[in-house]
């Protein structure tokens, strides 16, 4: 049992009586780990349409990261055959060089799974998977903490893990609103800017991480963006717009992908007036936590919070 | 491929500096014209932005950097820092860069004889493609080598074609050179899709700087293409009237004391070092190069004498006008100014060749 699970458990310990307590849990006498308490066949109704499970799955292959991260946090890790190159996260999990992204399906038949969790469904590989009877459940990117919570239980629901699931899903929701209740509400508006990568790429607040930034109260200069929809909440920003926007803070979520840090962007040329950078209000954030909509959201927010807290207890001058 | 407009040019003096009245009227003209709307697209440039910095501010942000002046300005540091060190540079860039592209175009057009050629045609985009994916998928501490390895890929490319097109006499000519170009391009471009497919995680980086980064435009890009391009439009420029005796064919060329060979391999080597300089912290702006040529050239009706330096800088004045409009029109979004030059370029480049085939019955 790794590190992870282990904590996964001790936090299951905590929050099960909560859960119990609200009366949202339907097998009362699950325990996450071990529990197979659905009745075979499964019918799920997920992103891709009707899925049917007819077994309780044992050679899961998992294409996307934020999938693998919720499988493992609800308990279904051990059912895990294969993961894909870029599911790096929990140590321990079986990764191979299946690539999500332009998925072989050969490859992936070859670990002769009985089911496969995917994010989206490139070139439709799912159809073929589909026609091999091996089982595809597609769990999109989320743009809200409830989509995600969906997606909790519908692993849970197909690997047998319900409990883990509502668990988990209840384990989250402690913690966020736990982060929320411990942050002071803003005394001013505080607006940010989020960083994807250094041609100033960005999200809004309709994406999954500008639902979680709002929730601290901030205002996302992004939201300004004259055609979210058509960028899919995820525009490329003018740069001498972010400049007169001045916002509060700097989040960047392209520490990894580009290198970029508090000195580099301190660096750029008239970044250097922006008030974020004189009151070092530069947030370095990790890439991959920040993209994925799984368990880690709450350390991502966590990280936030501290930022904003430190702000608001000792606004600048 | 025979010349097509033997009959206007077979007669002008190339070696000798015969003057001729009528014809430099018609360079001042155009070439005034020209500067007349550079001179409002630059305006236009520095003055409108999604910031929205007042004209009188945006004036005093530049005029407190005009040495010995002495001006004061209230424009807050911040609104200064937006002109003089966003905006300023982006038009200055997108300048050199359009120039670049056009006078490329014309000169490749001119040099090959081929209406349909721009800058990229020797593999100089599908080089720097290459050259920049391969620094974007080896990791993220390399991105200070991005304009370089660019650089270095689209030369490389055109060496390349260069080599395959060469005949085993070591002379190259237009129709092989073009045919190596196209098997170089797509070789290339074969390989940066391979790259860029297998690192996906990459993809956006790669496709935003296929698309064109004058988004991150800086003085320091503008410094480092600086001289490359001015050496590369000197040597296009001082050979414009060449382009115009390689109209009538490369034999009758020839019989007028006209290396064609020699010429095409001067005017490569120059188009490519300045293209590739301009795409390596542009990324790959498409259309420029044949539009703007193609416009002079509908406009004025003239040789290359004229068509080489109005391109250039009728380029400088669409490019800064295309990056405005991507700029603004969504603002705050940026617009990819691939897009809007394509956008803006393709139903022009339709536009001309109809028109082309109306007036000649060709094409």
């Amino acid at each position: 049992m790794n590190k992870h699970t282990t904590r996964r458990l001790l936090a299951a310990a905590v929050v099960i009586p909560v859960v119990l307590a609200l009366g949202c849990t339907s097998s009362p006498t699950a325990a996450p780990a071990a529990a197979t308490n659905t009745a075979y066949p499964v019918v799920i109704h997920a992103a891709n349409g009707t899925v049917t499970i007819a077994h309780r799955p044992t050679a899961i292959v998992s294409l996307t990261p934020t999938g693998t991260e919720m499988l493992y946090a609800i308990g279904a890790g051990a059912q895990i055959k294969a993961v894909d190159k870029n599911s790096d996260y929990p140590a321990g999990a079986p990764i191979t060089s299946l690539d999500g992204n332009s998925p072989n399906v050969e490859a992936i038949v070859n670990y002769k799974p009985d089911l496969v969790v995917v994010s989206d469904d490139p070139a439709g590989f799912q159809s073929q998977l589909s026609a091999l009877g091996i089982p595809v459940l597609e769990d999109p990117a989320a743009n809200t903490l409830a989509q995600s919570y969906q997606q909790y239980l519908q692993l849970g629901q197909a690997t047998g893990h319900s409990a883990g699931a509502q668990t988990e899903v209840a384990h989250v929701k402690a913690q966020i609103a736990q982060v929320v209740a411990a942050t002071p509400k803003p005394t001013t508006s505080e607006s940010y800017y989020y960083e994807l990568d250094q041609t100033y790429f960005s999200a809004t607040s309709s994406t999954f991480i500008g639902n979680m930034f709002r929730l601290l109260g901030l205002k996302n200069i992004a939201d300004a963006s004259a055609d979210a929809a058509s960028s899919g909440g995820y525009p490329q920003l003018n740069a001498e717009y972010i400049l007169k926007a001045n916002p509060t803070y700097i989040f960047l979520a392209d520490t990894i992908c580009c290198a970029q840090n508090a000195t580099s962007v301190a660096a750029r040329p008239g970044w250097s007036t922006l008030s974020a950078v004189a009151n070092h209000r530069i947030v370095p954030l990790n890439d991959d936590i920040a993209s994925r909509w799984g368990p880690r959201v709450v350390t991502l927010l966590q990280d936030v919070a501290n930022t904003v807290k430190a702000q608001r207890r000792a606004p600048a001058a | 491929m025979t010349a097509t407009l033997p009959h206007r040019v077979a007669g002008d003096p190339v070696v000798s500096d015969e003057p001729e009245p009528p014809s430099r009227v018609s360079v001042r003209i155009p070439l005034l014209v020209a500067t007349g709307v550079l001179l409002v697209a630059a305006l236009l440039g520095i003055s409108i932005g999604p910031a929205g910095v007042s004209l009188s501010d945006t004036v005093g942000s530049l005029l407190v950097h005009v040495p010995f002046l002495h001006i004061h300005t209230r424009a807050s540091h911040l609104d200064q820092a937006i002109v003089w060190q966003i905006r300023l540079p982006r038009v200055v860039l997108a300048g050199l860069v359009g120039a670049m592209l056009a006078a490329g175009g014309a000169s490749y057009q001119g040099v090959f004889r081929n209406p349909l050629a721009d800058p990229y045609l020797l593999g100089v985009a599908a080089g720097a493609g290459l050259g920049a994916t391969i620094v974007i998928v080896s990791g993220p501490g390399l991105s200070e080598l991005l304009p370089v390895a660019a650089f270095v890929g689209g030369v490389g490319a055109v060496v390349l074609t260069y080599l395959v097109g060469a005949n085993t006499g070591g002379r190259a000519s237009g129709p092989s050179i073009l045919l190596a170009g196209v098997a170089v391009a797509a070789l290339l471009t074969a390989i940066q899709t391979y790259l860029q497919q297998r690192n996906a995680q990459d993809l956006q980086q790669v496709y935003t700087w296929i698309l064109g980064r004058l988004t991150v435009a800086s003085w320091s890009d503008v410094v480092l293409i600086l001289p490359y391009v001015a050496v590369s439009a000197f040597v296009l420029l001082a050979h414009r009237r060449m382009l115009d005796v390689l109209r009538v064919g490369e034999d009758e060329a020839g019989s007028l004391g006209v290396d064609p060979a020699r010429v095409r391999l001067v005017v490569v080597a120059a188009a490519t070092l300045g293209t590739a300089a301009a795409v390596s912290v542009s990324g790959l702006i498409g259309f420029v190069g044949i539009i703007a040529p193609h416009a002079v050239r509908l406009a004025t009706n003239s040789s290359y004498r004229v068509v080489v330096p109005v391109s250039m800088i009728g380029g400088a004045a669409f490019l800064i006008l295309a990056d405005l409009g991507a700029r603004t029109v969504q603002a705050p979004d940026e617009i990819p100014i691939g897009v809007v030059t394509a956008l803006v370029g393709a139903p022009f480049f339709l536009f001309v060749l109809r028109s082309k085939r109306a007036r000649q019955g060709v094409l």
